[in-house]
């Protein structure tokens, strides 16, 4: 075996060192000191995370199982952004009673995610793919019964591990099917064999991948875990799911589509999508109006961004996939922002309803502002980096250019203004309402602060700051091998 | 930095520097916000004053092209989004309104509470958006800071609103957003149809127009979108329900802003946008609008005869008012569209009058209910002056701004030869009929009745801050009034290039 082809893969040999660090400081380091494991699982993820953004080489490896280029490595450092954030924000909550018996493996099984969905990234083939997507949902069960005391959480990791493993099931039934029509599993062989051949079966094997894809977006009619999971996980893990898993998903489903049914049926999928589009930002927006608890309300919000994700899915070009990435990257920081804020909260008080929000900016003026940029952002005003997002993402779509992606542009326009309804209704409830706020005035932990200072920033400059759409969108139109196929 | 030396910048600077320096001020130097916040208005006025000369100076030096100021420097470079700027007199006069309702809203908010900082905080953020509209020549720019005007509003009348404020402030948020989608949707049809085959997609309005390049057919949908987006803005029927509810719930100097100053956005997108760069569309389904417009204007107005409260009556008249506005600019020619412009400056000062005098009659009697109140002109001889001379200006007495205005807008509408339009014409014309019952009654009962209730003998009248700010906005209106002339000689020629593109797919 030519072991220089590891050296393709800086990025998940890395992540592999800090997950050994921790592994080794949470078995050999004296019981005392554990206390300082989740400080020092954020730093070495930080450390980490500056040096992925080493440039990594071009190509394929592993008997082109694995690829490795420019979008793989953004996309990477996209999430490695938002899980360092995520490390940073749960360092007070991981120490804290019940939880810090098992800190130690917090840290290794979202480690452990990460790196499955950096295998779903860079996967060229299903069973790479699927190994990955495996290796991001099974340990994630895990993390959302962490809070072994609440029977909340016990029910969502049921619910959770159920879903995740049926999902799964019908996936790779799809993927029998692809596998029984061409006889591989490489991305590119079986876009070339599936040329011109349009069968019926192929098309139910597209039907369910979406399917099972679908299920880690949270698209509707695949959604119904979500609100559930989210309100019984640990706020932590909520926020993990919300951002990072959905955004990897998208990204792997973006190639998927592009790279393997993008010749001969892109047609098929484009209607699919455009109506699991419609009912999945509709749904998700018509639901969320109505939820009191935040969580569950992000968890609604969050299935309406996902349509706008895949928004980005069906433009199939360069443009779109770049304004998918930086709709990842933005919505990161927002929804960030906003567990950020419910978490400090919940740690303090244990209060997650909007009414408990009631006149927030009273006792606590820094923590309603950062959930009023939070939502402005994920609700797309500018000058926060939401509007521009969304605006990258339409245009993408609108690329295209026929009058069906134009309605389909329309629909979701007019779904932006239904969730600003329910997202200033948080903002209504923390500024307007004059009732006595029953959240006293928090001292959050600095680390929960310095989470909340890199979410702020990144809301605000991210939009107004051309240079990294710029360098994605750079990267996506150089691949242009990719999008050859459409 | 090229963008620097440019001075149309610093009128979205200047905002964000206030913004700046309200955020260190402390919660409760209520003295260092005023300070902060009396500066950066004054700023602007000073650099809107020197505008205004500017362009004159241009002009007189033989400087023709569209846009005077231009500068563009890329910001999204693979989209080829520009921060480009660009001011023609249109913009220019806009720029001057502006400043003067943000000079005048500063001091009419001057004893604002609860959280002063916050509010100016909201306040400015709100202007930076205005200026940044109208210097911007950039579609995606304009967007965005029309979007960042917008969204101010919101808390505005949310926190410091009265009477119903939740359901207004909710409603006019999102019926103004709604109003952008459509708009958003209509920009993007518009960028990718920006260029013909193999020219470069651009978002820049003078090379769109220049172009020329948008296919009929699809003038068919993006026309109605855009006209629409900012139509709604522009309180066209029957998108106006905002407006009233709006304005009733705003506190005083938000109300000044919005009708003084947002609602100009509107017509001024119409113009600049819808028209400018789909004529063609324009000539075609003008028609409707034009008949939405008349409707606006008549129905405002009859509105207003019937209300009772003080700002529901002046919510409907700017209804018709600035239905009035889209109206003129529906009736491409010239003289309307100069009309047009004049109507939106004097619109803008003297509904920011009128809702400043609304602000400081209910500060001292409480109520803003016509029927619980009478003779105040014995009372408060000052505001009542005020008042009646704002009202004179609304219906249109010669030698103040409304007859000058409405008197273009009509002659201009009036030069059109076909059936349609004339009748139209005519039937806009009662609604100065219609504006003088309203008006007359208005200040009758308020002003010259019989006291109604024996505690209001014991009010004060204006005070300092409050005679300034009500002086500054009376002679503004009487200068447009007696000086039309000067704003007509700025506006004028801008509709050159809009004319010529209408009339040339005719």
């Amino acid at each position: 075996m030519d072991y220089s082809q590891f050296l393709m893969m800086p990025q998940e040999i890395g992540l592999l060192v800090v997950f050994l660090l921790v592994f080794l400081y949470d078995t050999f380091m004296p019981t005392k000191t554990l206390k300082g494991l989740p400080l020092f699982a954020t730093v070495v993820f930080g450390i980490f995370t500056i040096f992925s953004f080493l440039p990594v080489p071009d190509g394929m490896v592993f008997g082109e199982m694995f690829e490795s280029n420019k979008a793989t490595w953004a996309m990477k450092n996209i999430l490695n952004i938002g899980m360092f954030i995520v490390l940073l924000q749960s360092i007070k909550w991981a120490n804290s009673d019940f939880v810090s018996i098992r800190r130690g493996e917090f840290y290794e099984l979202i480690i452990l995610t990460l790196f499955g969905m950096y295998l779903m990234i860079s996967g060229r083939h299903f069973l790479l793919f699927v190994i990955g997507l495996e290796t991001a949902s099974l340990p994630l069960a895990t993390l959302v019964a962490f809070e072994k005391k609440y029977y909340e959480s016990h029910e969502a990791a049921a619910k959770y591990v159920l879903t995740a493993v049926f999902s799964s099931a019908i996936m790779l039934l799809g993927l029998s099917f692809v596998y029984g029509l061409t006889g591989t599993l490489y991305f590119t062989d079986i876009a070339t064999m599936i040329v011109g051949d349009k069968s019926l079966l192929l098309i139910v094997a597209l039907a369910f991948l979406i399917s099972g894809v679908g299920y880690k977006l949270s698209l509707v009619p695949f959604h119904l875990w979500t609100a559930d999971v989210y309100q019984g996980a640990p706020t932590m893990v909520t926020s993990y799911l919300s951002v990072i898993s959905k955004g990897s998903a998208a990204f792997a489903f973006f190639v998927i589509l592009v790279q393997v049914f993008g010749a001969a049926y892109a047609p098929v999928w484009e209607w699919m999508l455009y109506a699991i589009i419609v009912i999945t930002i509709t749904v998700g927006n018509l639901f969320a109006i109505r939820q009191r608890n935040l969580k569950r309300f992000l968890a609604f919000s969050s299935i309406s961004q996902a349509g706008y994700i895949m928004l980005g899915v069906i433009s199939a070009n360069a443009v779109g996939m770049a304004s998918m990435m930086y709709y990842i990257l933005v919505y990161i920081f927002s929804n960030l922002a906003a567990f950020g804020v419910i978490a400090v909260i919940e740690r303090k008080t244990g209060k997650v309803t909007t009414d408990d929000y009631n006149g927030l900016f009273k006792t606590n003026p820094w923590l309603a502002f950062v959930m009023m940029l939070a939502m402005f952002s994920l609700g797309g005003i500018p000058p926060f980096a939401g509007f521009f997002s969304k605006f990258f993402i339409f245009l993408g779509a609108a690329k295209t250019g026929s009058v069906a992606i134009y309605v389909l542009v329309l629909i979701a326009l007019i779904n932006t203004i239904i969730s600003l309804y329910y997202y200033l209704l948080v903002v209504k409830a923390m500024f307007i309402r004059q009732d006595d706020c029953v959240i006293p005035a928090l001292k959050s932990h600095w680390t929960e602060r310095a989470g909340l200072w890199i979410c702020t920033l990144g809301i605000i400059l991210i939009g107004l700051v051309s240079c990294i759409y710029t360098s994605l969108s750079d990267i996506t139109s150089s691949l242009t091998s990719m999008f050859s196929m459409i | 930095m090229e963008i620097f030396s440019n001075m149309l910048i610093y009128f979205v600077i200047i905002p964000v520097l206030t913004l700046a320096g309200l955020a260190l001020t402390k919660n409760k130097g209520i003295d260092a916000i005023r300070a902060v916040a009396v500066t950066g208005a004054t700023a602007l006025v000073a650099l809107a004053i020197y505008l205004v000369i500017f362009f004159l100076h241009a002009r007189a030096t033989g400087e023709t092209s569209d846009m005077i100021l231009q500068t563009s420097v890329t910001w999204y470079e693979p989209l080829n989004i520009k921060l480009a700027l660009g001011v023609d007199g249109v913009s220019v006069v806009m720029i001057l309104l502006s400043a003067f309702i943000v000079f005048a809203g500063v001091f009419a908010s001057w004893k604002m509470d609860p959280l002063p900082k916050q509010f100016f905080l909201w306040f400015f953020l709100l202007s930076t958006g205005v200026f940044g509209f109208f210097i911007s020549i950039d579609l995606f720019t304009m967007f965005m800071f029309y979007e960042v005007a917008l969204i101010p509003m919101y808390l505005l009348i949310g926190v410091w609103g009265s009477g119903n404020k939740n359901y207004s402030a909710m409603k006019l948020t999102l019926m103004l957003m709604g109003g952008s989608a459509f708009l958003m949707l209509g920009l993007i049809g518009i960028y990718f149809h920006s260029a013909h085959e193999g020219q470069q997609l651009t978002m820049n309005i003078l090379e769109i127009a220049k172009n020329d390049a948008i296919p009929h057919n699809w003038q068919y949908y993006l026309f109605p979108l855009t006209f629409v987006g900012f139509g709604v803005l522009g309180a066209m029927f029957p998108f106006h329900t905002w407006s009233p509810d709006g304005h009733a719930s705003a506190p005083t100097a938000v109300s000044m802003l919005h009708a003084g100053v947002l609602m100009k956005l509107g017509g001024y997108g119409c113009f600049r946008i819808a028209i400018f760069l789909m004529p063609f569309a324009a000539q075609q389904l003008g028609w409707i609008f034009l008949t939405l417009t008349g409707i606006s204007i008549v129905y405002g107005a009859f509105s207003a005869c019937v209300q009772t409260d003080l700002k529901y009556i002046n919510a409907y008249s700017s209804v018709s008012h600035c239905g009035m506005v889209l109206f003129a600019i529906l009736m491409f020619n010239k003289t309307a569209m100069t009309g047009a412009v004049l109507q939106m400056l004097s619109h803008g000062l003297m509904t920011a009058l009128f809702f400043a005098l609304i602000g400081m009659i209910y500060g001292r009697t409480h109520t803003r209910d016509i029927r619980e109140m009478g003779g105040l002109m014995h009372i408060m001889p000052y505001l009542g002056v005020g008042y009646v001379i704002a009202g004179f200006a609304s219906l249109g007495l010669p030698g103040l701004s409304g007859f000058v205005a409405e008197m273009t807008i009509f002659v201009g509408s009036f030069e059109h030869q076909d059936m349609f339009r004339r009748v139209l014409t005519i039937a806009a014309t009662t609604s100065i009929v219609i504006t003088a019952v309203y008006i007359l009654r208005v200040v009758g009962k308020l002003l010259y009745g019989a006291v109604q209730d024996e505690h209001h003998r014991t009010l004060t009248d204006a005070d300092a801050t409050e005679r300034i700010s009500t002086a500054t906005l009376i002679i503004a209106v009487a200068i447009i009034g007696c000086f039309p002339n000067f704003f007509i000689d700025i506006i004028r020629d801008s509709f050159t290039p809009v004319v010529k593109a209408l009339t040339s797919v005719m």
